[in-house]
């Protein structure tokens, strides 16, 4: 495992969200995922993201990755604010800011993988020789330059899931969300994800990596736990002993 | 987004189910269809019928009892029955009147209800010749000629000959290697001696026109009975300049004969070239009416096809919807891409409806022996009703697909 270089300097802040809050009406009764959480992510971090299932993770990501908009609370992307967004602006800020990572890879399964890199520059309108090209570099990238033309279930899970990496970078984000990307996948081929993630951290990606293993989050520069929807603690490093409490 | 990217992105999604928008196009293809189709044919033949094709022969015109188009029902069609018959000696009166003012007066009386089987030597015809009887004017009226022996004359018909002249098929049939003239031939029990027969004709509107046997009007009487008949004239001017005037003088001539009084309306039907086409573009309208209505409702089917097979593929791919939504298409991309694919599965249907309706109506056509033509408005007319079809029925399953939840959709399976 590497060092964590902890001294290396802040960059301008990213993500910033303050008291947020998020309902859900089910019937009569209301869910209140996130009961006012406040979290500042800056450029270039490694931030893991770890609670148990109930905590009000998955809520927080999708807040995070712009797919819902919360109850309450100020959520800002790049100084702008987000949660009075109308769709087509947060479908926008998808396309541009935010790449994601799923933990089944959500690769479109009749499309080639250069086709499945392509996608989020097809909605970003960019004209088709250069999304070639820049879906091609980035599959490079990734190491599977030799690969652009197959079909996902032509391919290994963990060549699935670096076309996702791929596709989540070709439009060079300001971060990319990970939800468990490693959870549908081998512990050794998951180390293989795990260091193209610290890859792409070094060459100065912001990663938001959201699990439940601690081994995984340990990877992470900074960890963040939440319980019942609120903040328990926010580290940086990876501390063993709260995320051995935590997950239980 | 581009439109060749969404045009690219709907052929791809149909490709993968071949077999399922197959079906749902050929929906649309068959409404188009039998529309295109039928405008088509009908469109050929009236062309025709505008620019010169005569239904009877040069200057003819004709007084029946039943006019031409006898589609009204009830009580139109109870006025026509409830008309005294046409009878042999109204028509004698009149062809008196007429003679000399006209080049020919055919008398004709058929009988339908006889299905003609002729024998000679034990073999025998197919049972479907028609019977006629008429005079030496039947010939020409009709457009028919004489192959080899003769024509019926006068004297047959005063005589009540038992004489005949036969079609081609009958020919064909009982005398294939001799000759048929002066051989008799048995037919409904009775015995007639063969004087002609007609060159070929071939069919026209799908009936042979080879099935015919001519005998004196008279002897057709004694045989098959006067009573209930009513006698068809038809009278040929001596000119296109005459005909007018001959026109005029025959209809006097045939209400002296049916001795009809000045205030009297006509009781019976004039059939000129002229009164056939209306008659014809009449009942033009009445099937392009129900070509019209039968197509609606097969593409209001097939639409609903359409939306049916929309909503299928929604749910079936949310998953996909989902993705997408999370890397940046907006709810309008969406919409769109699922918009595309019905028009487009429309639209190739309706195109494929259209080629095969025009080309099996010009063949149609082609067999009632009309001009072939194009029908740009039916066609144009076709590509913006599938249009309006794929756009119609395509909304609500695209607007559903658009209006998922991106949280929802993709956690999907």
């Amino acid at each position: 495992m590497e060092t964590r270089d902890l001294t290396r300097p802040r960059g301008p802040i990213v993500i910033d969200i303050e008291n947020i809050t998020k309902d859900y009406v089910m019937g009569e009764e209301t869910v209140r995922a996130l009961r006012g959480v406040s979290l500042k992510i800056h450029r270039n971090e490694y931030i893991a993201i770890m609670g148990p299932s109930g905590s009000g993770k998955s809520t927080l990501m999708n807040m995070l990755g712009c797919l819902d908009t919360p109850t309450s609370g100020r959520y800002e992307f790049n100084g702008k604010n987000v949660a009075e967004m109308n769709d087509d602006e947060l479908a926008a800020i998808r396309n541009r800011e935010i790449g994601f990572v799923f933990q089944t890879f959500n690769l479109l399964p009749r499309s080639t993988s250069l086709r499945n890199v392509e996608l989020p520059l097809i909605y970003a309108g960019i004209d088709p020789e250069t999304r070639e090209q820049r879906a091609a570099e980035v599959l490079a990238d990734v190491g599977l330059g030799d690969r652009i033309h197959h079909k996902p279930n032509e391919l290994s899970g963990g060549q699935r899931q670096r076309v996702a990496v791929a596709r989540a970078l070709v439009n060079r984000p300001s971060i990319i969300l990970a939800d468990e990307p490693t959870g549908n996948l081998d512990s050794k081929t998951g180390e293989e994800i795990m260091a193209l993630f610290e890859d792409l951290y070094q060459r100065g990606n912001t990663i938001i990596l959201v699990t439940h293993e601690r081994d995984i989050a340990a990877h992470a520069r900074r960890t963040v736990h939440l319980r019942d929807g609120l903040i328990e603690s926010d580290h940086a490093g990876f501390i063993p002993e709260i995320d051995m409490a935590t997950v239980g | 987004m581009l439109f060749k990217e969404i045009i690219k992105m709907a052929l791809s999604s149909l490709g993968v189910n071949k077999l399922r928008s197959s079906l749902t196009m050929i929906g649309i293809t068959i409404g188009v269809f039998s529309v295109i189709s039928v405008m088509t044919a009908i469109g050929a033949l009236q062309y025709s019928i505008e620019h010169g094709i005569s239904f009877l022969g040069s200057n003819i015109f004709q007084f029946a009892k039943y006019p031409a188009n006898v589609s009204a029902s009830g009580d139109v069609r109870e006025k026509y029955r409830n008309r005294r018959n046409i009878s042999y000696q109204q028509a004698l009166h009149y062809y008196r009147l007429m003679e000399g003012e006209a080049r020919e007066i055919c008398l004709k009386c058929f009988a339908y209800e006889v299905k003609g089987q002729a024998v000679y030597n034990g073999v025998k015809t197919t049972p479907s010749l028609l019977i006629v009887g008429s005079n030496r004017s039947f010939l020409t009226a009709n457009a028919f000629t004489l192959g080899y022996g003769r024509n019926l004359n006068d004297e047959d018909v005063e005589l009540s000959r038992r004489v005949i002249v036969v079609g081609k098929m009958v020919e064909k049939r009982l005398f294939p290697h001799e000759t048929p003239i002066n051989k008799v031939i048995r037919m409904s029990g009775h015995t007639y001696t063969i004087v002609g027969v007609l060159a070929e004709k071939g069919t026209a509107f799908g009936q042979s026109q080879d099935d015919i046997c001519i005998m004196p009007i008279t002897r057709f009487f004694e045989d098959y009975g006067e009573a209930k008949r009513t006698v068809n004239i038809a009278t040929q001017a001596f000119s296109a300049d005459t005909y007018n005037r001959t026109f005029d003088k025959a209809i006097g001539a045939m209400r002296i004969a049916r001795g009809l009084r000045a205030d009297q309306e006509n009781d019976f039907e004039i059939y000129s070239n002229d009164s056939l086409k209306s008659a014809f573009v009449s009942i033009a309208g009445v099937v392009r009416v129900g070509a019209f209505v039968i197509s609606f409702i097969a593409l209001v089917a097939a639409g609903i096809g359409i939306m049916n097979i929309m909503l299928v593929s929604v749910t079936e791919r949310t998953k996909e919807i989902g993705i997408r939504k999370s890397i940046g298409a907006r709810s309008r991309d969406i919409l769109r891409q699922f918009l595309t694919e019905a028009v487009f599965i429309s639209e190739a249907g309706g195109i494929l409806g259209i080629v095969l309706g025009i080309i099996v109506g010009d063949m149609l056509a082609a067999w009632l022996q009309a001009e072939l033509i194009f029908p740009y408005g039916w066609a144009i007319t076709g590509v913006l009703v599938c249009s309006a079809i794929g756009i119609g029925f395509g909304l609500y399953p695209a607007y559903r697909a658009a209006s998922l939840d991106p949280i929802e959709a993709l956690r999907y399976e």
